[in-house]
């Protein structure tokens, strides 16, 4: 599952920079310009990307800079597949 | 099976192919306003190696979920002899971009070992067997000696592109201003490419602040007959479809021999003629092609000569 903690993604325009840590329930932590907006569709597309990997828990922090949902989905992505690597120990 | 509306977009002119870092969102939305034909997604050169997950990712998912509109789209891989080439054709080709660009192709052995693992990742994901096409980067000097080989190498083969970074450098020269170095180069490939059936590509032009040298290469290679040129910045498109539009005189003269060539078809004349001259057949061809350019611009600001 989530072995350690993992970020992908960075803080330029139409970007975002999400952080996934080991946790025992799921947890969204989101930060963004436009917060009422896109905390729903951010939550939406965070849970879809954790039910594909059959991750339950995870705390996830998103520092969303005006990226659209294929950003963000992304970047979830990339940091969740960091985050679950197995580096052979 | 095959996706009309695809086959449809690949029959349009790709004067202009932008590349765009496959990790830069911001680009990659704004890629169907900057005005180019097409867009090469990079995954390659432009990506450090600490980046190539998260690349292919972005990729993908813009592949799946935005609409490029008429845009062309292809996807630049990373070579066969990287970790990175499996992982990248596995991502990318069911999400269906136009075209995988494969780069370091110096055999037809490098084209058919990738022509089949795209097969078999074509059947797996159910998308019809030959839907993606490849575009064969020549960038080593064996890789030009064997142009036509790999041109033909398989019917998934869709166009020649030179990579003149790299190959000048396996040819142990410099990039000058006026590229007679590439100068054989360009040639071999657009003469393999044309003898395929397929399109030739041009190399990029480095320097973003001379765009001076690049409409010179540009006129260059459209004249060498070159299909389309890559870009390295959005600020070089206009450039580029500049040195592709005919000029207003040649177009004129263009349009009078092609409707010459028409009331010729009309009345059964084997003859083509101009104001009492014989036109050739070849000749004739060659108007046609030069109006059919100038469709994509507009000339109503100037006054017709």
């Amino acid at each position: 599952m989530i072995a350690r903690t993992a970020s992908a993604g960075s803080l330029e325009s139409s970007d975002c920079l999400v952080t996934v840590t080991p946790s025992e329930s799921f947890e969204l932590d989101y930060a963004g310009a436009n917060k009422k907006l896109f905390l729903k569709r951010t939550e939406g597309v965070a849970r879809q990307v954790l039910a594909e990997y059959s991750v339950e828990n995870a705390r996830l922090h998103i520092q969303d800079q005006g990226a659209l949902e294929a950003t963000l989905r992304a970047r979830i992505e990339t940091a969740l597949e960091r985050a679950m690597e197995n580096l052979g120990s | 099976m095959i996706n009309n509306s695809k086959n449809k977009k690949n029959n349009r002119p790709c004067r202009s192919m932008l590349y765009i870092p496959g990790d830069s969102p911001g680009m990659i939305q704004n890629a169907p306003v900057f005005g180019a034909d097409s867009i090469l997604l990079d995954l390659e050169d432009a990506i450090a190696a600490s980046e190539k997950d998260a690349a292919r990712k972005m990729v993908r998912s813009f592949l799946r979920s935005f609409d490029f509109g008429d845009l062309i789209v292809t996807v630049r891989i990373n070579g066969a002899d990287t970790e990175y080439f499996k992982k990248d054709l596995m991502d990318i080709v069911p999400c269906r971009p136009d075209a995988v660009r494969l780069p370091k192709c110096s055999s037809p052995e490098d084209v058919i070992s990738a022509d089949s693992l795209i097969s078999e990742i074509e059947l797996e994901s159910g998308i019809p067997v030959g839907c993606v096409q490849l575009h064969a980067m020549l960038e080593t000097a064996l890789g030009i000696e064997n142009a036509y080989q790999i041109a033909i190498a398989s019917p998934r083969v869709s166009a020649l592109t030179l990579g003149g970074q790299d190959l000048t450098a396996d040819m142990g020269v410099q990039k000058t201003r006026d590229g007679w170095e590439l100068f054989y180069a360009r040639s071999r490939v657009v003469l393999a490419a044309r003898a395929a059936k397929i399109s030739a590509f041009d190399t990029v032009w480095a320097d973003i602040n001379d765009p001076d040298g690049l409409f010179k290469e540009s006129k260059q290679i459209v004249e060498l007959g070159f299909t389309g040129k890559a870009a390295i910045h959005p600020s070089q498109i206009e450039v580029i479809h500049r040195a592709y539009r005919p000029d207003p005189k040649e177009l004129a003269k263009s349009q009078r021999i092609v409707e010459a060539a028409k009331e010729a078809a009309r009345e059964g004349k084997g003859v083509i003629s101009v104001g009492g001259r014989m036109v050739d057949a070849p000749v004739a061809a060659r108007a046609e092609n030069l109006v059919a350019v100038a469709s994509l611009y507009d000339y109503e600001e100037e006054s017709p000569v």
